[in-house]
C-alpha cells in the first residue's frame, strides 16, 4: 500500500548476494578437512580415530547446545535428557534388531519426537525457570529409564550385538558415525539458519519484542531450534553408545555434558557456528593435556571459563570475527548498493 | 499499488471506514491506571496524532493495539476483525506497523536483513520479492546507502528510520509511530516529516505519537490529547492546542502560548 510500484520496480535492478568470493574457498577446505578426517582409519592407529570420536561428540552436543543458547535464548541445563535418551533409543533399538550404527542416526528422530511434548512443558517457563526446568525434566527421564529393568535399570547395560564386529572394523565404523553425525549437525545448522527461519532466528536472537512486532512467531522458531537441538544431541547419545558399548543412566544422564556443552560455546563465541568448533578444540586439547592432573584439571577448566566470560564475553571467534571479520559459514545477505539510488523517486497516490 | 499475497487474510474496508476502533480499553500496572475506559476510532487513511504528557499512557496505547501488551478489559477491532486477544506477530501480519520509541533494531543484523525480516514475516513475502520490498522501503526511508551496514552501529537518526522501514517492511495498512521524531535535530525531523507525509499521501492510515508539536499539527487530520489514561480532547489540530483544559495539562501554559499551532521550529516539551 504504502510502498509505490516505482520504488519495487527499482529495487528489482539491485543484485542481493549471499556469499562473498572468499567462500569458494572455504568450502573448499572444509570439504578437504571433511575428506581427510574420513580418510584417518586407515592410517592411523585406533587410539588417535578413538580419542577423535569423543571429540565429534562433544563438537556435536555443544553445536546444538550454541543453536539453542545463541539463536532461540534457550539457556538449557538439560540437554543430557536427550544425550542419554539417544543412547538408550540405540539400546532399546538394537534389542528389537535394528543395526546400533543406523540406530544413531534413528535415535535423532526418537529424541525430536520425545522432546515435542517435553517442549509444551519446558516452554511454559522462562529464563532461570526455563534452565533449571529442563534439568529437573532430565532426572525424570533419568528416573524413567532407571525404572527400565529390560534396559539395565540402575546399574546400566551393555551394547552386545556390536561384539560379532572385528576390533578395528567396529573402531572405524564408529568414528565415521561419529564424523557422520558431526558433519550433519554442523551442515544442518548452517542450512536451517542460511533458511527463512535462519532469518527469523537471527531477529529473535537480538531482540524478541522486535522480532514479534516484525511478524515472527517467535515460539514457533523456538520449538524448531528446540526439536532440532534434541535430535543432534540424541544422534551424540547415540555415538556414546556405539564407542563405549554399554551405558549407564548416571553418566549417559550427567548434567556434565550440559556443562561441556555451556564450556565449549562459552570459550568458542556463543552465536557463532564456528565457535562450537574453536570451543571444542579448545576444550578437547585442554582435556588432553590436563588430564591426568585430576581435580586441578577442573579447576583450571572453571578458570578458563571465568577469563572468558568475563575477558571474552564474544567468545574466542567473536573476538576473531569482530577483529577481522573472518567466517567459515556465510550467512549474511549482501546488497550491491546502486549509486543511483540516490535519486528520489515520488511516490505514487 | 501492489498486491501480495498475505499469510492472514486482510479485510478490504471501502476508503474511509473504519480500520482501527478500541472499545473501553483499561489497563493497570500496579495501582497506575494508564487507560481508563478508553474508547478511539481511526478511518481508514486516516492520519492522527497523539499528544499528552509523560506517563500519560501513549506508548502503552500503541503496546496495546500492536499486541505487545494485553488490555485489562475492553475491545480492539482492527480491519473488521477481533484483535484483542491475537498476539503482536498476528497482528503485524494483519497488518498493524509499529516503531518503538527507543529504537530496537536487530543489532547483530544489517540494516537490510533487519527490514528482509518484516518483509518475509509480517508482509509475508518470499523469495526475491521479499527482497524487493525490503530495498524499495530502504529506498524509500534514505537507508539504501547503507543498507549493508550493522544496526548495532547506526546514529539515532538512522536507528528512528529502520524503525520506521522495519515497520513499512511488514506492509502494514496501520502505521503506529511513537515518538519517531523526539531526539533529532530540526533538519533531522524535516528530512522524516517527508517521508511520513509521503506516505500519508499514499493513502497508509497513520497514528503518530509525538512531542515534537509543531511538526504532527501539520502532519495529521486529527489531534487527540492523552492524559491520565484517557482521552482529553479530540478534534482537528488548531482546535485541540486551543482546548483550555490540553493547554494546563500538556503544554502548562497560560494562554499566551499561542506559538506552537503552525509554524516556528522550538521542540514544546511537556
Amino acid at each position: 500500500m504504502a510502498i509505490g510500484d516505482a520504488l519495487l520496480a527499482r529495487a528489482r535492478d539491485i543484485p542481493v548476494r549471499r556469499a562473498g568470493r572468499s567462500t569458494r574457498w572455504t568450502t573448499v577446505g572444509l570439504g578437504l578437512v571433511v575428506v581427510v578426517l574420513a580418510y584417518l582409519p586407515y592410517v592411523a592407529y585406533t587410539t588417535v580415530t578413538d580419542r577423535l570420536v569423543d571429540f565429534l561428540m562433544l563438537l556435536t552436543m555443544a553445536t546444538m547446545w550454541n543453536l539453542l543458547a545463541g539463536y532461540a535464548g534457550l539457556v538449557s541445563v538439560g540437554q543430557q535428557a536427550y544425550v542419554g535418551l539417544g543412547a538408550y533409543a540405540v539400546l532399546q533399538l538394537s534389542d528389537w534388531g535394528v543395526q546400533p550404527y543406523l540406530g544413531v542416526l534413528l535415535a535423532a528422530a526418537v529424541c525430536t519426537v520425545i522432546a515435542l511434548p517435553t517442549s509444551l512443558l519446558a516452554f511454559r517457563l522462562r529464563g532461570d525457570y526455563f534452565a533449571v526446568g529442563t534439568w529437573v525434566i532430565a532426572e525424570v527421564y533419568r528416573l524413567l529409564i532407571v525404572r527400565d529393568g529390560d534396559l539395565g535399570g540402575g546399574s546400566g547395560r551393555s551394547l552386545t550385538t556390536l561384539s560379532g564386529l572385528d576390533h578395528t572394523l567396529r573402531e572405524a565404523l564408529t568414528y565415521w558415525v561419529a564424523l557422520a553425525v558431526a558433519v550433519l549437525a554442523l551442515l544442518g545448522c548452517y542450512l536451517l539458519l542460511r533458511s527463512r527461519l535462519g532469518l527469523a532466528l537471527t531477529s529473535v536472537r537480538d531482540n524478541e519484542t522486535a522480532a514479534r512486532s516484525a511478524g515472527v512467531d517467535v515460539r514457533r522458531a523456538k520449538r524448531v531450534v528446540y526439536l532440532v537441538s534434541a535430535a543432534g544431541c540424541g544422534s551424540a547419545g547415540g555415538v556414546l553408545l556405539v564407542s563405549s558399548l554399554n551405558v549407564h543412566p548416571d553418566t549417559a544422564f550427567s548434567v556434565q555434558w550440559s556443562a561441556y556443552m555451556i564450556f565449549i560455546a562459552v570459550i568458542g563465541g556463543i552465536g557463532y557456528l564456528e565457535g562450537a568448533i574453536v570451543g571444542s578444540i579448545v576444550f578437547f586439547a585442554v582435556q588432553e593435556i590436563f588430564a591426568n592432573y585430576g581435580s586441578w584439571y577442573l579447576i583450571l577448566l572453571g578458570a578458563l571459563a571465568v577469563i572468558g566470560a568475563v575477558w571474552l564475553p564474544r567468545g574466542l571467534w567473536g573476538e576473531l570475527r569482530a577483529r577481522t571479520g573472518a567466517q567459515l559459514f556465510p550467512l549474511r545477505y549482501r546488497v550491491d548498493t546502486p549509486v543511483t539510488a540516490a535519486t528520489p523517486v515520488p511516490v505514487e497516490r | 499499488m501492489s498486491s501480495r499475497e498475505r499469510p492472514l487474510d486482510r479485510t478490504t474496508d471501502a476508503p474511509g471506514a473504519e480500520l482501527l476502533s478500541l472499545t473501553g480499553i483499561s489497563k493497570r500496572f500496579g495501582k497506575v491506571l494508564v487507560a481508563d475506559r478508553l474508547q478511539l476510532r481511526v478511518g481508514d487513511g486516516e492520519a492522527v496524532g497523539i499528544v499528552g504528557p509523560n506517563g500519560a499512557g501513549k506508548t502503552t496505547l500503541f503496546s496495546m493495539v500492536s499486541g505487545d501488551v494485553a488490555p485489562d478489559d475492553g475491545e480492539i477491532v482492527f480491519g473488521g476483525r477481533t484483535v484483542t486477544r491475537l498476539g503482536a506477530a498476528a497482528r503485524c501480519r494483519l497488518g498493524v506497523g509499529r516503531t518503538y520509541q527507543v529504537p530496537r533494531p536487530f543489532e547483530n543484523m544489517t540494516v537490510f536483513e533487519n527490514v528482509l525480516v518484516a518483509a518475509q514475516y509480517g508482509a509475508g513475502v518470499r523469495g526475491r520479492a521479499a527482497a524487493d520490498l525490503a530495498l524499495a522501503v530502504l529506498d524509500q526511508t534514505g537507508l539504501l546507502p547503507i543498507a549493508n551496514r550493522h544496526a548495532g552501529a547506526l546514529t539515532l537518526l538512522q536507528r528512528k528510520r529502520l524503525e520506521l522501514a522495519r515497520a513499512l517492511g511488514g506492509q502494514p495498512r496501520l502505521l503506529l509511530l511513537d515518538e519517531v521524531a523526539g531526539g533529532l535535530t530540526d533538519p533531522e525531523v524535516e528530512e522524516l516529516a517527508g517521508i511520513i507525509a509521503a506516505l500519508r499521501a499514499s493513502g497508509l492510515t497513520i497514528v503518530w505519537i509525538e512531542h515534537v508539536v509543531h511538526v504532527l499539527v501539520r502532519s495529521v487530520d486529527r489531534l487527540l490529547c492523552l492524559a491520565g489514561g484517557a482521552f482529553i480532547a479530540d478534534g482537528s489540530p488548531e482546535e485541540v492546542l486551543r482546548d483550555d483544559t490540553v493547554r494546563e495539562v500538556y503544554l502548562g501554559g497560560g494562554p499566551e502560548l499561542t506559538a506552537v499551532d503552525t509554524a516556528g521550529p522550538g521542540e514544546v516539551a511537556p
